[in-house]
């Protein structure tokens, strides 16, 4: 059968799938929609959580990204999983027994302060809408990219699956799409890697193979890419040098792990379990299934650009015979130079390909000198291809690389719907229940409820169709709002009983805005070109701190502010006090 | 102050500890051994691995697993104990 056809056929039956879940798992009152009624299994939602959590960017680009940073990928991994401890240890079971519908009403109630509240929403919906606008792109380039698909047709199908199963449904029928969402992802992203893994080094498990000799060689593989790295002027792949420094390093995984653990539409997906207990035990069976993806990546990463490297230079660099001549390309390379993720150039026109380090001097002009290079001929290389085209490399048949392409759809769409429900729960419980229309009825907010949906999806695929230039940056931005505000006050709300409203007003106000000011500093300001005031590179940034790694920063910020205002303004009242007491434990007599 | 918010407050303080042990062993594994001392457990391996580079992009998820399992299996133990279990 012709492969896009196949494509798409496995794509439109994993869409069926949802619509039928979403007409199972209609949602009948408020809190089967805000969260799914309290009813769901610990373990159920753990996978729920990581199909919640896991993203496009999770699916799609992490282990490109690993893949060119090497050791310091590591940041990555152990930001976006260490989160989870912060939040099963220091949150999520107090919340949980806080027993409401969403993180700005917890703010609001424990801060005695609409104000609060409001300052908590305009966080949330800054950081979810921004992060919705990264899973667009990844229904778009699962779409434009694998199923060559135009990619309006592709978002517009994917919004219109979203729509049934998010406004019929709510928070129920979104937990029960996730769960299918996780094992089509979760299928999708490891049977490439295993097949790989057997390929390169004969281990089942790509955790083990990243660890082993190379099929029939008494060299380990990653001793191996670590020479074949050196030999074409990059660093070692394994080793510490390289990369960003320790310090950026240490912030990036703080601000990573913090920020994780402060976003809203994570933190509600606790709201679903039953008992206070069952959100401890879930926050760990989300990490295994997460944790299944995430130690994954890494083999996944370093495989895809030894397969690479080996693809382009099969014998000893420098010789005749060590190049790929242009004419015997295979043909994954051919297919994904016409989606322009891959782009080659002969700039010494000697007719075979050479990828080296052109950016470092000493071995650029070493090649110059002594094999006639002009420079690295890959000369676009999109970190995005190291999955997408995996199947393709290791030659895969037809059904895992249409089963690729509905994992990332997938992965996309599962997390948007988790944020679109964060940003239409804020909207009709927070803004209209809780500021302007006290008195609404259950109906009336349900159907606000519903409408807000509608409204936040109609925006987030209008958003996708016309993305602002600035996308990618954004992501790292959400990141730093939810470390530098919601974390921190969600703690002290917790942990510091006599924390009052003036202290953490201040603080998340001086959090967003210390945080926002220095990305928008090198960023530029609202990210539009030309405006950066310094320039955004090691040298320029402050004390060699780098923007994305700020929110760790921004959230020490947050903490001393809100101590220091505590202490000069008065204790909150009694009541407060007392509730604090009271999500303290799992059972208080009433 | 009443016998039930002296229980209370004992409950506090031992659950207090515990996070302490478990933050502890989540900063060991990431930020310790996965990130400032990385590059001296490089020279050290298992199998193929760097020492160093297996924390930072395997080890350290592992241990953050096992240390949400143990806290919430403590947690159920010590609820128990002051009698703030759930049914």
């Amino acid at each position: 059968m012709d492969q896009q056809l196949l494509s798409l056929l496995v794509v439109g039956a994993t869409f069926a799938l949802y619509i039928g879940i979403a007409i199972w798992a209609r949602a009948g009152s408020t809190s089967e929609f805000y969260v799914a009624g309290r009813g769901i299994n610990p373990v159920a939602n753990g996978m729920a959580t990581a199909a919640d959590w896991m993203s496009a960017a999770s699916f799609i680009s992490m282990a490109g990204l690993i893949a060119f940073l090497g050791f310091t990928g590591g940041a990555y991994l152990m930001g976006w999983t260490g989160g989870y401890v912060l939040m099963a240890l220091l949150l999520a079971p107090y919340l949980r027994k806080f027993g409401k519908f969403t993180v700005p009403e917890f703010i609001g109630d424990r801060f005695y302060s609409k104000v609060a509240r409001v300052v908590a929403v305009i966080s949330l919906l800054a950081m979810s809408i921004t992060y919705v606008i990264g899973q667009m792109r990844g229904v778009g380039i699962a779409f434009s990219n694998i199923l060559e698909v135009p990619l309006a047709i592709g978002l517009m199908s994917g919004m219109a699956v979203v729509f049934i199963y998010a406004v019929l449904g709510g928070m129920k029928g979104i937990t029960y799409t996730q769960i299918a969402q996780y094992v089509i992802m979760i299928f999708a992203y490891t049977v490439p890697a295993v097949f790989i893994s057997l390929t390169l080094t004969g281990q089942v498990f790509p955790q083990i193979g990243l660890g082993s000799t190379l099929q029939g060689q008494d060299t380990y593989l990653l001793e191996a890419l670590d020479q074949t790295m050196v030999d074409l002027g990059f660093t070692m792949y394994s080793a510490t040098e390289g990369g960003m420094s320790m310090l950026n390093m240490f912030l990036l995984t703080m601000a990573l792990m913090i920020g994780t653990a402060g976003l809203p539409h994570v933190i509600i997906r606790f709201f679903t379990v039953p008992r206070v207990r069952d959100a401890r035990k879930s926050a760990g069976w989300a990490l295994v299934f997460i944790g299944i993806l995430y130690t994954t990546a890494p083999a996944v990463g370093a495989m895809a650009i030894w397969n690479l490297v080996n693809t382009v230079h099969p014998g000893e660099i420098g010789t005749e015979e060590g190049h790929l001549a242009y004419e015997d390309k295979p043909a994954w390379m051919e297919r994904w130079e016409q989606t322009g993720l891959l782009a080659f150039e002969d700039k010494n026109e000697d007719g075979v390909i050479q990828y080296y380090n052109d950016a470092n001097e000493e071995f650029a002009a070493m090649a110059e000198e002594e094999y006639g290079w002009a420079g690295s001929e890959i000369v676009t290389l999109d970190r995005d291809i190291m999955v997408l085209a995996n199947p393709e490399i290791a030659g895969l048949p037809g059904w895992v690389i249409a089963l690729v392409a509905a994992g990332g759809i997938a992965a996309a769409l599962s997390t948007a719907a988790g944020l679109l429900l964060a940003i239409s729960s804020s909207i009709s419980h927070d803004l209209l229940k809780g500021v302007f229309m006290p008195r609404i009825s259950e109906k009336n907010e349900l159907l606000a409820g519903r409408i807000s949906m509608a409204g936040a999806i109609l925006f987030a695929g209008y958003l996708g169709l016309n993305p602002p230039g600035f996308a990618a940056e954004v992501v790292a931005l959400a990141f730093g709002l939810a470390a530098a505000s919601l974390f921190p006050t969600l703690m002290m709300g917790i942990f510091m009983k006599k924390m009052n409203k003036e202290g953490a007003i201040a603080g998340m106000l001086v959090g967003l805005g210390t945080t926002l000011l220095y990305i928008f500093t090198y960023k530029g300001w609202f990210f539009f070109s030309g405006t950066a005031m310094l320039p955004d590179n090691p040298d320029g940034w402050l004390l060699g701190v780098n923007p994305t790694g700020f929110g760790a920063i921004g959230a020490v910020f947050n903490f001393v502010t809100a101590y220091i205002v505590m202490k000069l303004t008065k204790e909150p009242p009694q009541d407060i006090q007392d509730l604090v007491e009271s999500v303290r434990v799992p059972r208080t007599e009433s | 102050m009443s016998q039930e918010d002296l229980s209370r407050q004992a409950y506090w303080r031992a659950h207090l500890r515990l996070l302490a042990i478990c933050l502890a062993v989540w900063f060991l594994v990431s930020f310790g051994l996965g990130i400032i001392l990385a590059a001296p457990l490089n020279a050290f391996s298992i199998g193929g691995y760097p020492l160093g580079f297996w924390f930072a992009q395997q080890g350290a998820i592992y241990t953050f697993i096992a240390v949400i399992f143990v806290y919430a299996w403590r947690m159920n133990v010590l609820d128990r104990k002051f009698n703030v279990h759930e049914e």
